[in-house]
């Protein structure tokens, strides 16, 4: 297809949809999913039939829409409506054009939606993920056309340096850095994009929803990185717990082969790019770029020393991009925008927006992106909505199992990778799960251990025995069984592990207990000496002599 | 044997000027130079695999510590081998591996013939801070000449690195993640049942510690053969050279 074909075709659907006079989209990604909304879709599907609105209203299945918490949610035109049911389909269509009835409606005006800045998510619940064309129609493919003809790889390159993009996966490489890095390794004729798919943080979806709302503009940044590098081979690396984000990114792959946007000589031009998908089994370090990629190649997905980088020595010994599937679906924008365009946006270091998971002890749990350097209250409390019931605010945990808790007092510190660097969180991939006060803080601190000591791959030392040996620790001080030198060793644990273990995974996982142990040491003492949980979550073991022993 | 395209450079171990060849690993020039590094899961004519974190060193300008087995030399490198808080880590890594499993030296075969046991001694380990996990674990028997002991196995995988890269059989593996990790014979089945293994005997005379030995030695009286390992390495090289 060539880019006046596209242009053609995106004017035609536009037109097609323009045709309606009202439009119903409703969530299916997951979570509504999950909450019944396919059933609500038929339901506004057969009412539309019945009354003979078919010409004149469309209902189509979109992404996410953000607030998950009141799932199954629909936009009817430009208003939302929570906690939908199949039976209010008949009342939905009643007052279409008008306002929803009170017990449903959600004004676009509200503070989640409102001050959310949306570049990533642009397409989410507002196009037809199984549909190419409605893809097109939002001015899909269009950056990738664009520069196949008009720009040369290096140019792509500049662009997306200048943009200040840094990679989302958590560690914040600047992603034009590492685009050039390996445009200029040798490959000696293969090279390799890789999308790392592979989220596992609790309380994280960010990525899945991006797949599962919108796969075309993942698999559109990829060929586009695949230009600029110079490599003709992608893989999307998936976990498989993601069936319906692989579903549709399957469903999109097809789609853009037929369409000629992926493939050989794509546009007319004389790149080929294909991408494969690849499902992960389920542990957590394969999130790690070499473990990842060892896995692809099909041998156990443990990490390797770094140098080589990828960049030089990477999938099957080549040169390898491998970026998260947030930062390709920056991509697309960048291109069409330019890099100045987004530059703009967000901080002096921290450039664009960010997707956030919102979890937690917060009113609004659901999917946000905002951009960089809004601070941490507006999105906890304004957008978040605050804690339920009434509930006081202890701390935000931020990075999952790399990250750390910050405490009320640095609410107002921006959003941004070396702000939460210095709170000693990271900004991670995106999981921010909020905390009431009836948190334990050694409990959580415990809960994210035990995570990282069952996903520890078991490589090298001082992460496998490490974090079990802090996990044990924690759990003395939990059950009210820990002496001070238990305390002390733990610590001298954290400083150990993090500065030898072989991988990211090894070298944050004490991140929860230093962040928690900076902040909230007055509640690990409570534990130790005053044998008591201040927020009432720990049970102490009655007679720990007889434990001890 | 002379290549003419061998880059040579120069670089400080501990205060000391070393020369060494482009490809060399810190580990490598070092132990030239009457340096020790302490290691676990580095041997001499396998592929490193950096996993033990015993031979982490400062190289000057770099954030992190690097392991010695897998860092190459560069020009002008300055590397610190051995300062307090190596020391300290070290330490505590050697203090990891005895409490993950039951090494219990007393009642073992390699009771002075064990490479953790002489690291232990030469780090100043004399006793261990932490928790002993204590799992249980099992042990195989089966097959005729050796045995299997995980308890006193510290995953390093020698055994599956010398299998698979000298021996060719890649009879050897390891199953499981973290702490429940094990080293496995072919499809995790008794070693007297497999169809891969050749009996060779090269899994055992790697392995630093007690967890492979021959059949019939009582405590204290296995000791290891490593001599052939360097020699089938530089046989091999010149054959393919």
């Amino acid at each position: 297809m060539t880019l006046e074909e596209l242009l053609q075709r995106a004017a035609e659907e536009r037109e097609k949809q323009a045709a309606f006079r009202h439009t119903i989209r409703v969530c299916v990604a997951a979570g509504c999913l999950s909450a019944g909304s396919d059933k609500v879709k038929a339901a506004l599907q057969a009412e539309v039939e019945a009354r003979g609105l078919k010409h004149t209203c469309q209902v189509k299945g979109v992404g996410c829409l953000g607030l998950c918490s009141v799932g199954p949610l629909i936009a009817v035109d430009d208003a939302y409506c929570r906690n939908v049911t199949p039976e209010d389909a008949g009342g939905i269509i009643d007052r279409l054009g008008d306002r929803p009835a009170e017990r449903l409606y959600l004004s676009a005006e509200m503070p989640f939606f409102a001050r959310q800045q949306k570049i990533v998510l642009e397409n989410s619940g507002r196009i037809d993920p199984e549909r190419i064309e409605d893809y097109i129609a939002a001015d899909g493919y269009q950056a990738l056309l664009y520069a196949l003809h008009e720009m040369t790889p290096a140019e792509v390159i500049r662009e997306v340096t200048e943009s200040g993009l840094r990679g989302r996966g958590g560690a914040g490489y600047p992603t034009g850095l590492k685009w050039s890095t390996v445009a200029k390794a040798d490959g000696g004729g293969q090279k390799y994009v890789i999308c790392n798919a592979d989220e596992g943080d609790p309380g994280a979806f960010m990525d899945r929803s991006v797949l599962e709302s919108d796969p075309h503009r993942v698999i559109e940044g990829m060929a586009i990185a695949g230009y600029a590098v110079g490599a003709n081979r992608g893989f999307i690396y998936v976990r498989a717990e993601y069936p319906l984000a692989i579903q549709r990114l399957r469903a999109a792959i097809r789609q853009a082969e037929r369409a000629g946007l992926l493939g050989n000589e794509i546009g007319g031009t004389t790149f080929d790019f294909s991408i494969a998908v690849r499902l992960g089994a389920g542990a957590f370090v394969c999130g790690e770029e070499t473990a990842l990629m060892a896995s692809i190649e099909g041998k156990r997905g443990q990490p390797r020393p770094r140098p080589p980088y990828p960049a030089e020595s990477g999938l099957y010994g080549k040169p390898t991009l491998i970026n998260n599937v947030e930062t390709f679906a920056n991509i697309a924008p960048i291109i069409r925008k330019g890099g100045a365009w987004f530059a703009a946006i967000g901080t002096e270091k921290s450039k664009g927006t960010k997707v956030f998971a919102l979890a937690g002890d917060v009113q609004n749990t659901g999917l946000v992106e905002v951009p960089m350097g809004l601070t941490l209250r507006d999105v906890v409390f304004d957008i978040g909505g605050g804690i339920p019931n009434g509930g006081r605010f202890k701390a935000v945990q931020t990075g999952g199992p790399s990250g750390g808790c910050v405490p009320e007092q640095y609410l107002d510190m921006p959003v941004d990778y070396e702000s939460l660097t210095k709170l000693g969180s990271i900004m991670g991939s995106g999981g921010m799960i909020v905390m009431a006060d009836t948190a334990c803080m050694v409990d959580v601190a415990r809960y994210f251990m035990e995570f990282c000591m069952t996903e520890s791959c078991g490589k090298c030392v001082p992460c496998r025995v490490g974090t079990a040996q802090m996990y044990g620790l924690l759990t003395r001080i939990t059950k009210g069984l820990a002496t001070a030198e238990d305390l002390q060793l733990l610590e001298d644990l954290c400083d150990m592990v993090r500065n030898t273990s072989l991988c990211g995974l090894g070298q944050s996982a004490p991140n929860p207990v230093s962040s928690t142990l900076r902040y909230f040491r007055d509640e690990y003492l409570a534990h130790i000496a005053g044998r008591t949980c201040p927020a009432g979550k720990c049970e102490m073991v009655a007679d720990p002599e007889k434990e001890v022993a | 044997m002379a290549n003419q395209n061998v880059k040579i450079v120069t670089l400080v171990i501990d205060g000391k000027d070393v020369s060494a060849q482009q490809g060399q690993t810190i580990m490598q020039v070092a132990r030239e130079a009457g340096i020790y590094i302490p290691y676990m899961c580095h041997v001499e004519g396998l592929s490193n695999i950096g996993a033990c974190r015993l031979c982490l060193v400062e190289v000057q300008g770099q954030r992190r510590l690097l392991p010695a087995c897998t860092t190459e030399v560069a020009e002008g490198m300055v590397v610190t081998t051995n300062n307090e808080r190596l020391r300290k880590y070290r330490q505590m890594i050697v203090e990891m591996m005895f409490a993950e499993r039951n090494h219990v030296c007393a009642v073992c075969v390699s009771n002075g013939h064990c490479e953790l046991q002489r690291v232990a001694q030469k780090l100043g380990v004399t006793h261990v801070r932490m928790p002993y996990l204590h799992p249980k674990l099992p042990f195989d028997a089966s097959h005729e000449r050796f045995i299997l002991d995980h308890d006193r196995c510290i995953l390093c995988t020698r055994c599956v690195r010398v299998c698979d890269e000298i021996e060719g059989a890649h009879t050897w593996d390891v199953r499981g993640r973290g702490t429940e990790s094990r080293v496995i014979i072919d499809l995790d089945q008794p070693w007297g049942t497999s169809e891969s293994c050749t009996g060779c005997g090269k899994c055992v005379n790697v392995c630093p510690t007690g967890a492979l030995a021959e059949k019939g030695r009582a405590t204290a009286e296995m000791t290891k053969k490593r001599q052939f390992l360097p020699y089938l390495t530089i046989m091999r090289e010149e054959d393919w050279a």
